[in-house]
């Protein structure tokens, strides 16, 4: 895969340092161009995006089939969903207590199954996503209100000072969020503990090994991962201003899965393009909806046989080391 | 400096007592006892199927002995996780060479520093200062290790596309990153030319003599072995049969009859 050309438009991308600079303007000044329907689509871009680094840390960085991720976005949507209504918790402040809780929820849930490989925890975690689902629905303590779901979610803010209501406000809020999850994760990347995940994607045993603790960095990559999705959760429960089951279902598991796999696993520019795909495609396309997941599949397909690391996968090589200050590098011997 | 005399007044690095590891109805080893002395180069030979392998998977805690007890420097390690050994000083390369494939040269042999480095989440997240220090450090010494085994050109190569007998040397170079007391080598040299098996001796009897490390070995080979070893333990279905230096070994009729005699079937 590394080996062979880069496309076209990762040369474009790659080849200047202008790019980074050229999206985020066109990314600040976009809503002030945009009607509030195309603003909420790149808001929902954004969900996506900030789903779908989640998943690529358990998916991505470690190789942990996770086909129950929606489960972990479904406890910090109904986190914030029922700690809101019940209570007047403020949502803002609820952001980080849905992402502890679902960080909580996959600590317990995740410790017992960490140890299955492959296609084994992929069943498990289905399991696991299909019975958060439910559960949902069955309206336990009267809390999550069955089928209908939590209504009545106030906007974020800070007391009245400052309130996220409007679709441009809520595409800062998201897009802010997910800067700062991508520049995060980019420095994990080239941390001990960005590459003892790589190393066990690569080959566990030979990580165990090499002196990795592959036990508690599969689980910390899963713990991360849902509080990331648990974040995710809440800022999407406080835009609809409510909560159902069947915004959770495994439909939702398996879009965050094709954006890792369509992205590139691992690579955070590729999150981004998978995001993308999955969340602006259908609306591009909408008059063409009925043949929606015919092309859904078929690029699905196509991804696999010509490009099977992703339309952006991580590059490796030196860059994999941030530079050393103050050291030069030592010339070839 | 002068060759150490075998088995004498060395300490005793690594211990084996009557190890017994069952798989199914099939016992691959029992009762087997070990004992590598500190600064030697150990071999542990035998033919196909006679556990040597499950002897150093035991060692490296990637399986649990049934019986017995596995003592490193004194202490009993049996059935600890492989990372915890590693971290102790036991380091080890796979038979069927083991690397992370889609990672450069240089990342593979940084894996070796995991357990000598402690930068946790938040000082990864904020890069503090502590973190960009011991990080540029956990470089360095990769980076050493990297042109000691000769791989400095490809150190930014992906490990999957270096010839095989550089693969070899990277794992060993992992494996030395970790700094180990004890270097735990399965089947080195095989897959490897007579020069690179040459030039692989004088690598680990180089290295023997310059750092304080002991080295046990699984060997086919049998010029490598009476090359460069210092003790001799003969396995066969699951036993030792016997031990001693090369020249007593090489004598030795029961290992002829066991070993010598159906040495030129290769394993794997």
């Amino acid at each position: 895969m590394e080996n062979k050309a880069p496309s076209r438009f990762t040369t474009i991308f790659r080849s200047g340092r202008h790019s980074l600079p050229v999206i985020l303007g066109i990314f600040i000044l976009y809503p002030f161009f945009a009607g509030d329907y195309y603003i909420d689509i790149a808001f929902f871009f954004g969900i996506y995006a900030l789903l779908g680094l989640s998943l690529n840390l358990v998916l991505g960085e470690v190789g942990l089939f996770d086909l129950g991720h929606a489960g972990f976005y479904a406890i910090g949507a109904y986190t914030t969903a029922i700690l809101n209504t019940q209570f007047g918790i403020p949502v803002l402040l609820l952001l980080p207590v849905s992402a502890l809780a679902a960080a909580l929820f996959a600590f317990i849930v995740c410790s017992p199954i960490i140890h299955l490989r492959g296609d084994y925890l992929c069943i498990v975690t289905i399991g696991m996503g299909e019975i958060i689902r439910l559960a949902l629905i069955n309206n336990p303590f009267d809390l999550t209100g069955g089928p209908n779901g939590v209504f009545g979610i106030d906007f974020p803010g800070f007391g009245t000072l400052f309130v996220i209501d409007s679709s441009i406000k809520f595409y800062f809020f998201i897009w802010l969020v997910v800067g700062l999850t991508a520049a995060g994760l980019l420095r994990l990347q080239k941390s001990r503990i960005g590459r003892a995940w790589n190393y066990i994607r690569e080959d566990e045993t030979a990580a165990g090994a090499a002196g990795i603790n592959v036990r508690s960095h599969k689980l910390l990559s899963f713990v991360l991962g849902a509080a990331i999705a648990g974040a995710a959760g809440n800022i999407y429960a406080v835009k609809l201003m409510g909560v159902s089951p069947e915004s959770f279902t495994f439909w939702e598991s398996c879009l965050m899965f094709c954006i890792v796999l369509i992205g590139g696993m691992g690579s955070v520019p590729g999150v981004l393009i998978g995001a993308a795909f999955v969340s602006l495609f259908p609306e591009i396309f909408r008059p063409f909806a009925m043949y929606r997941m015919l092309v859904f599949g078929t690029v699905m397909i196509l991804m696999m046989m010509f490009r099977p690391g992703g339309a952006w996968p991580r590059k490796r090589g030196e860059s994999a080391f941030s530079p050393l200050p103050g050291k030069a590098r030592q010339s070839d011997a | 400096m002068p060759e150490p005399s075998p088995q004498k007044d060395a300490p005793v690095i690594l211990e084996t007592r009557a190890i017994t590891k069952i798989f199914g109805g099939l016992t691959a080893v029992s009762n087997f006892d070990l004992s590598v002395h500190a600064g030697e180069i150990s071999s542990l030979i035998g033919p196909n199927g006679a556990g040597k392998t499950t002897v150093f998977n035991a060692v490296t805690g990637i399986y649990r002995p049934e019986e017995g007890r596995i003592l490193f420097n004194g202490a009993d390690i049996t059935g600890n996780a492989p990372h915890r050994i590693v971290a102790r000083g036991i380091a080890r390369t796979f038979q069927n060479i083991r690397l992370f494939a889609a990672m450069t040269c240089l990342e593979n042999v940084m894996a070796g520093r995991h357990c000598r480095t402690s930068a946790g989440l938040w000082a990864s997240l904020f890069q503090t200062a502590g973190q960009k220090k011991e990080e540029a450090r956990a470089v360095e010494i990769a980076e050493e290790r990297i042109r000691q085994v000769g791989l400095w050109k490809a150190r930014n190569d992906l490990a999957k596309n270096i010839a095989y007998g550089s693969r070899r040397m990277l794992e060993i170079a992992r494996a030395l990153a970790t700094d180990p007391t004890l270097l735990v080598l399965d089947e080195p040299s095989s897959g490897l030319n007579p020069r690179e098996t040459e030039d692989l001796m004088d690598f680990l009897k180089d290295l023997i003599h310059r750092e304080k490390v002991t080295i046990l070995l699984i060997e086919h080979d049998m010029n490598m072995v009476m090359g460069i070893s210092d003790w001799v333990t003969v396995m066969d279905g699951g036993q030792k049969i016997a031990e001693g230096t090369p020249t007593e070994i090489y004598s030795n009729p029961r290992v002829i009859e066991a070993y010598l005699g159906a040495a030129d079937d290769e394993e794997n």
